[in-house]
């Protein structure tokens, strides 16, 4: 049951995956995109990291992605008319894709530690968002922190980028 | 049966494989904006798997997931910062296709 539901989720995110490649027109990209995220957050709930899934609905499917929906409306992107092939990139693409995946194989193959189930918890689990928590603000409080000026870095530089004229 | 660790980083390396071909294929900056966004993901993926199957404890390594946390905040950041640059680059040359985009190249 668990390893069916895996490639239901695999599969949704990897074909919404592809679609964001393949359509031309950019709408319909970025639609695709929430569906792989979709399928990527309900990986990570298999995998029983409820936080890091909820995360990933909140800021990517749904932040992220209006971002992406609104600017691409406010620049009224048509779909990309075909040009003629660049067969020089894309045969270089295709090749670098190719050895991507065969070296995958290749390391996925070479151990067999890969190939154990999920250990099981040997202490009760009860709340990840808590675990987490206790994480984010005791051994990495000064990262968090950090992000936290990183954060209003990012909110003033778009702020300048966006003024109509840069002085 | 159960899903191995094999598995998820298997997926995650075809997801981050997809995400590399729309960098290297499109010609729409803000497509290879999504698939930079499909990569990162990818990453985020197998950082959850390993944390899932390492054990501390007892319970995940929850070192790995605030790392996802992190990499989720900057890529927030970063997607902010990246949309404005390309409006900003929009109103310059009316034009999202790379090809347009070359007066850096010599």
């Amino acid at each position: 049951m668990s390893l069916f539901l895996f490639w239901v989720f695999a599969a949704m995110m990897l074909a919404f995956g592809a679609g964001v490649v393949l359509l031309r027109n950019p709408v319909s990209s970025a639609m695709c995109l929430v569906m792989s995220f979709l399928g990527l957050a309900s990986l990570f709930f298999t995998l029983d990291a409820y936080f890091i899934g909820i995360i990933q609905i909140l800021v990517y499917a749904g932040a992220v992605m209006v971002l992406f929906l609104f600017i691409i409306m406010l620049l009224d992107l048509k779909a990309e008319r075909a040009r003629k092939f660049n067969i020089p990139a894309m045969a270089g693409g295709i090749a670098v894709l190719a050895g991507f995946v065969g070296i995958l194989y290749k390391v996925l193959a070479s151990n067999a530690e890969y190939l154990h189930a999920k250990p099981a918890f040997t202490v009760p689990f009860t709340s990840d968002v808590k675990a987490v928590g206790a994480a984010l603000f005791t051994q990495f409080n000064l990262p968090f922190q950090i992000i936290g000026v990183l954060l209003l870095v990012a909110t003033i530089g778009v702020v300048v980028l966006s003024k109509k004229e840069l002085k | 049966m159960e899903p191995t660790l094999a598995h998820y980083l298997a997926v995650s390396g075809l997801l981050f494989a997809i995400g590399l071909g729309g960098v290297l294929l499109r010609r729409n900056i803000i497509v290879i904006f999504m698939c930079l966004e499909l990569m990162l993901s990818a990453a985020n993926l197998s950082l959850v798997a390993f944390s899932r199957f390492h054990l501390v404890n007892g319970l995940p390594d929850y070192n790995g997931q605030v790392f996802v946390f992190f990499i989720i905040t900057v890529a927030a950041a970063e997607v902010a910062v990246g949309l404005a640059i390309i409006v900003a680059l929009y109103r310059a040359r009316q034009t999202t296709h790379v090809e347009d985009l070359n007066s850096l190249k010599f």
